[in-house]
């Protein structure tokens, strides 16, 4: 599986649908996420990545974390993961 | 003043999964109380307990719940849809907006805990699931009772160790009768038969290795517990009016504060307590046939209760029957009152006083009847529920047969 399709697997299975449901074009609101969903996914990916996602729940606008759509949760994730690397 | 009814009662403990399985198993004397089965038991002294066996989350909550709530919020939730589905009532209008949730516990998301402590400490992990918080808050049991039943007035938890239940059901009797509120869920709920839980208790050396022996004179310790109790509130008139099947009448309450040490119980304390339930419930030493017993097991404990007992009722005490059911499913702490309430309705309305079971030889410092390991059958009018917990708080419930 590449970072794409971890991720919405991994969003999939907190939205309780089947991957081939969540486009990327999706947003978490489309989805049903709700904000303890969002907090729960983002702990996922961290752990399926090692990486740290710099996301405060308490000001999601101000993070240096788009989470607007699936997709620019899912460059995010690419950038943190080069980043994050060495 | 307004009269308060039980119209629906609801549990999960050692002894059975829902109330007519806990009555049987108390009928019968029936020990719920075995070796425990939990991570790294083999590094406790103390390897028993009153656990809840054969429990399965899965079919009973979603995953996201499962996610969310802690055991003690899962043994709550199974206790209060029993006792609400019992009442056969549904929160909605104002009757939603009036009616609230308050529970006893006293530790919480002990569970949560235990493992993230060994995340974090043990294995050097330095992240942790988001829910930690919401789990193990020790109000996050009453916030999703109110929210899986839309209960949307005052709702709380309160927190006094071994009597948190009974001043929840106190505090939720006060509420009912004053007016405030039509109905009330109320009762309590523990778990802390986890690996941290327990060794936190046999660090203070009262607990047994082998069993509970109330009031026998060769017992050694309290066992601990786990589980819920969770029962309905209501005023009269509106159980009336509906047609509600009522369990018992809730008739009085007293609290009371040592003042005196953190740990020892007193005498005096106690019979505040005893002797205010009574006042309060307008009932005289003559109409009280049963006592349900704090009756932890301990040295201190067994001789302090039974000599306020005595002081209180005087020569009525040699009339009156008094139990601990915590031979039976150990002490559920926060949550021991409630369960034990269950052995006050089943004397009221079945007629059957719960024995204390285990018990093999008297003690003169405990020289009352406490019903040594055999049910007995008895028409009882009114019956008291004690609790006294560590740091000198007192709580006792009075109960009639309606």
């Amino acid at each position: 599986m590449d970072i794409k399709e971890q991720v919405i697997a991994i969003i999939a299975e907190q939205a309780v649908l089947e991957p081939s449901d969540v486009s990327p074009d999706s947003t978490l609101e489309d989805l049903g996420i709700d904000s303890l969903g969002l907090v729960e996914s983002i702990f996922a990916i961290e752990e399926a990545f090692d990486i740290s996602v710099p996301f405060n729940a308490n000001a999601p606008e101000e993070s240096d974390f788009d989470i607007s759509s699936v997709a620019s949760i899912i460059r995010g994730i690419e950038t943190l993961i080069a980043e994050q690397k060495d | 003043m307004h009269r308060v009814v039980i119209t629906g009662a609801g549990t999960i403990n050692a002894l059975g999964h829902n109330v007519p399985e806990t009555l049987e198993a108390m009928r019968e004397g029936r020990c719920g109380i075995g070796p425990i089965d939990i991570p790294d038991v083999d590094r406790l002294s103390i390897q028993i307990g009153g656990q809840v066996k054969g429990f399965e989350a899965e079919g009973l909550f979603n995953r996201q719940q499962i996610a969310l709530y802690d055991r003690f919020t899962q043994f709550t939730l199974v206790a209060a849809r029993e006792a609400i589905a019992q009442a056969g009532l549904e929160f909605s209008g104002d009757l939603a907006a009036k009616s609230g949730v308050v529970l006893g516990n006293s530790g919480g998301g002990m569970t949560t805990l235990d493992e993230n402590y060994r995340s974090v400490y043990e294995a050097g992990k330095n992240r942790v699931h988001p829910f930690v918080v919401p789990k193990l808050m020790n109000n996050a049991a009453a916030s999703h009772v109110s929210m899986e039943f839309n209960l949307k007035g005052p709702s709380f938890t309160v927190a006094s160790a071994c009597a948190s239940s009974n001043h929840a059901m106190a505090q939720a009797f006060q509420m009912v009768r004053s007016g405030m509120a039509p109905v009330m869920i109320t009762g309590g709920s523990e778990s802390m038969l986890c690996f941290g839980g327990v060794k936190a208790w046999e660090g203070l050396r009262v607990m047994s290795k082998d069993a509970c022996r109330p009031f026998s004179a060769n017992r050694n310790g309290m066992v601990q517990g786990e589980g819920a109790g969770v029962f309905v509130f209501e005023e009269y008139d509106h159980a009336r009016r509906r047609g509600a099947e009522i369990l018992a009448e809730v008739a009085g309450f007293a609290m009371s504060s040592d003042a005196a040490d953190i740990v020892m119980p007193s005498k005096q304390g106690a019979e505040r307590a005893i002797a205010g339930a009574l006042k309060d419930a307008r009932l005289n030493p003559t109409d009280v046939c049963y006592i349900n017993a704090h009756g932890t097991g301990t040295a201190a404990n067994d001789k302090t209760e039974c000599a306020a007992v005595a002081d209180v009722f005087g020569a009525q005490a040699d009339h009156l029957m008094i139990s601990s059911t915590k031979s039976m499913h150990g002490h559920l702490i926060g949550g021991t009152g409630a369960v034990e309430l269950l052995a006050c309705i089943m004397a009221l309305r079945d007629g059957v006083v719960a024995p204390t079971i285990n018990y093999d030889e008297p003690d003169p410092e405990c020289a009352l009847d406490v019903v040594p390991n055999v049910a007995r059958e008895a028409k009882v009018e009114a019956a008291l529920s004690n609790a006294f917990a560590f740091g000198g708080l007192n709580a006792v419930l009075a109960l009639k047969r309606i």
